[in-house]
């Protein structure tokens, strides 16, 4: 216990870019998040972990703005904001990988990049939303390129492509559009060691571009390889906010499973 | 060593023995997938022939058949256009038949009243035709849209399923339109203006249903695959909650598609009244099975996020070609909505087989 250092609220000096405070949200009854609290900085990748079923996902959910908190508040650059939909967190510049990846499946790679904000051809064709499909799919093709995301053809149906290519693909569109903030929850989790090594790699890409990254990961070497903190969830509420230069894999496997008592 | 070269000689067969399997696989899919393409053309083809050596010479296959044929199809083609959507949404639209004939039946009768008086209009003066004509194909239009907009509206503020919204408003439009014609003919005939321009006039030797029909399905093909609005009616139907959460509208998609269905139903109903001067229930009864009949019969996926416009304006002929083969034959027209039926089943389940397939 003592060779923890625990970041507690505002102790680090830097300005969270996002702060969850205090966040509650059950789906009748069953009691997804008690008391999520949770602090991104703007210059970090941040794992959240914890359990199956313990409310990471939901987190999300509602910083992305697909689920809304029952209680406690969300502040952006300390100013609450209240996110109601997801375009409305796309319009923040926080793009959200989702564990089901929300793809729509019967179109192409191209297309669902730029699913919800199409590139149109130039006035008077864009009055009647003409599609600028040459555009998109260079864009699309440079942006595969990019990341060096092997698929053979952007205009091939996205049901087509492997899982792992699927993922890409999703990884890909959160990291072309976010300015601000990606969110990728279990980016990895249908991907191979090489692909799952590309998608890290990506991360501290976006890192290094000044974009602050959310990753959550039942893979706690792959945590401990790129996230500079880590928040960890049990049964809907934070346990701890802990520096990964300070602390253990065993450590953090006992905040997960309350083997080690709640510190904040 | 003698040990390792044949072990690599027998890995080696292995391989080509695969390789085999999996073109001879591939060419096996491709044949099938050649065959799923073009079996509504073989049907039809099929179907044509078929009439051909069982009606008398000069009857069947002759160019002012055919005319007539894609005349009946034109009111088929507007409706599946709308369908075609619908379904793409992962939708049904049930209603179409009946949003057709109540905006039928109003334009109908608010023509016949602003044509002149009741007197004049029975001695067969139409004084105000042409103002009774422009008036009428708006309240078609208009009240075809708004049963739509009614559609779409109680599917997502309700969050009821499509099949029962539409199979209501089916019930509510067929009892309605009765309601208001009394179950019987109009008193008279439609101007004879509009039937002449419109209904049987012609136009570079086509019938102008014709030509609007055509209008439309360019129209079509173009918003469904180079708008926005067709991407969208797409991704809805492929993903409901992917599409919503990358920030698209998607109630207000599906409003407009219904919207659009029941746009395209009011339209249908104008070329109605213009093509028979009157509008009955008895002839609209198979509308919904004839419009989801082309639609699906054209190729396009029950399952929602794929469709083709022109798969369905293909289909669209199936219907009618049976029908008029079958009038010529003098074999009870009914036949025809068996033949649909069945045509039905068979082209959903060969969709099924092809996904089956493809999502081995
Ligand atoms: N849409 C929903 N409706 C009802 N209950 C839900 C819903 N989403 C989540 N829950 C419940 O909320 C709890 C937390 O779920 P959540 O998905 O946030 O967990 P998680 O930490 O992401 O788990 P995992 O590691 O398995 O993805 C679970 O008990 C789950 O059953
Ligand atoms: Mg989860």
């Amino acid at each position: 216990m003592t060779a923890l250092s625990v970041t507690t609220p505002n102790s680090s000096g830097v300005e969270p870019i996002l702060e969850a405070r205090n966040i509650q949200k059950h789906f009748g009854h069953v009691v997804a998040l008690r008391e999520g609290n949770f602090q991104l900085r703007p210059d970090e990748i941040h794992a959240i972990v914890g359990d199956n079923g313990a409310g990471k996902s939901t987190l999300i959910k509602i910083i992305s703005g697909v689920f809304h908190a029952d209680g406690g508040e969300v502040l952006l650059d300390g100013r609450p904001v209240s996110i109601t939909n997801p375009r409305e967190a796309r319009v923040l510049g926080i793009e959200t990988v989702y564990q089901d990846l929300a793809l729509a499946e019967h179109l192409d790679a191209a297309a669902n990049l730029f699913l919800g904000r199409e590139m149109l051809l130039p006035p008077p064709l864009s009055w009647f939303g003409f599609l600028d499909k040459k555009s998109m799919k260079q864009r699309a093709e440079g942006e595969m390129q990019r990341l060096k995301i092997g698929i053979q053809s952007v205009e091939q149906p996205v049901q087509s492509l492997s899982g792992g290519q699927r993922q890409a693909v999703a990884v890909a569109r959160a990291i072309a559009w976010g300015n601000r903030i990606v969110i990728m929850d279990e980016p990895t989790a249908a991907l191979g060691v090489r692909e799952s090594a590309m998608v890290l790699e990506l991360m501290r890409e976006v890192k290094n571009h000044g974009i602050a990254v959310i990753m959550i990961s039942h893979n706690l070497p792959e945590v401990f390889a790129v996230a500079d903190r880590i928040t960890v969830l049990r049964l809907g509420r934070t346990i701890a906010t802990i520096d990964t230069s300070d602390t253990s894999l065993e450590a953090v496997v006992g905040f997960m499973t309350g083997a080690l008592d709640a510190l904040v | 060593m003698a040990k390792g070269k044949m072990g690599s000689s027998v890995k080696h067969d292995v391989i080509a023995a695969e390789d085999v399997i999996t073109s001879e696989l591939t060419r096996g899919e491709r044949a099938l997938d050649l065959v799923w393409r073009s079996w509504l053309f073989i049907f039809l083809l099929g179907l044509i022939v078929f009439f051909w050596s069982q009606t008398p010479a000069n009857s069947f296959l002759t160019g002012s058949n055919f005319k007539l044929i894609a005349l009946n199809t034109s009111e088929v083609i507007l409706l599946a256009i709308g369908e075609t959507f619908v379904i793409v949404t992962a939708g049904i639209d049930l209603s179409i038949g009946g949003i057709l004939l109540i905006a039928g039946t109003c334009g109908g009768k608010v023509m016949l009243a602003l044509s002149g008086t009741h007197a004049q209009v029975q001695m067969g003066l139409y004084p105000h035709a042409t103002t009774a004509i422009c008036v009428g194909i708006a309240v078609c239009i208009v009240m075809g849209t708004a049963w739509g907009l009614v559609n779409g509206l109680l599917i997502t503020l309700l969050k009821l399923p499509p099949f029962i919204v539409t199979l209501g408003t089916l019930g509510i439009t067929f009892g309605l339109s009765d309601l208001i014609s009394g179950g019987t003919n109009f008193f008279a005939p439609v101007p004879p203006s509009f039937t002449d321009k419109i209904g049987n006039g012609t136009f570079l030797g086509l019938y102008v249903p014709i030509w609007i029909a055509i209008f439309f399905l360019i129209v079509a093909h173009i918003v469904y695959h180079h708008l926005r609005f067709g991407r969208y009616t797409a991704a809805v139907g492929s993903n409901e909650e992917g599409a919503r959460r990358t920030g698209i509208a998607v109630n207000r998609q599906i409003v407009k598609v219904y919207a659009l269905a029941g746009f395209l139903a009011g339209s249908a109903a104008v070329l109605d009244l213009a093509i028979f001067t009157n509008i009955s229930r008895a002839s609209h009864s198979s509308d919904n099975l004839n419009a989801i009949g082309a639609v699906v019969i054209g190729g396009t996926s029950l399952f929602g996020g794929v469709g083709t416009i022109i798969g369905s304006a293909i289909g669209a002929f199936i219907p009618t070609i049976a029908q008029n083969g079958l009038v010529i034959m003098n074999v009870p027209s009914f036949w025809q909505e068996v033949l649909v039926g069945v045509t039905i089943i068979f082209a959903v389940y060969l969709d099924q087989v092809r996904r089956r397939r493809s999502s081995k």
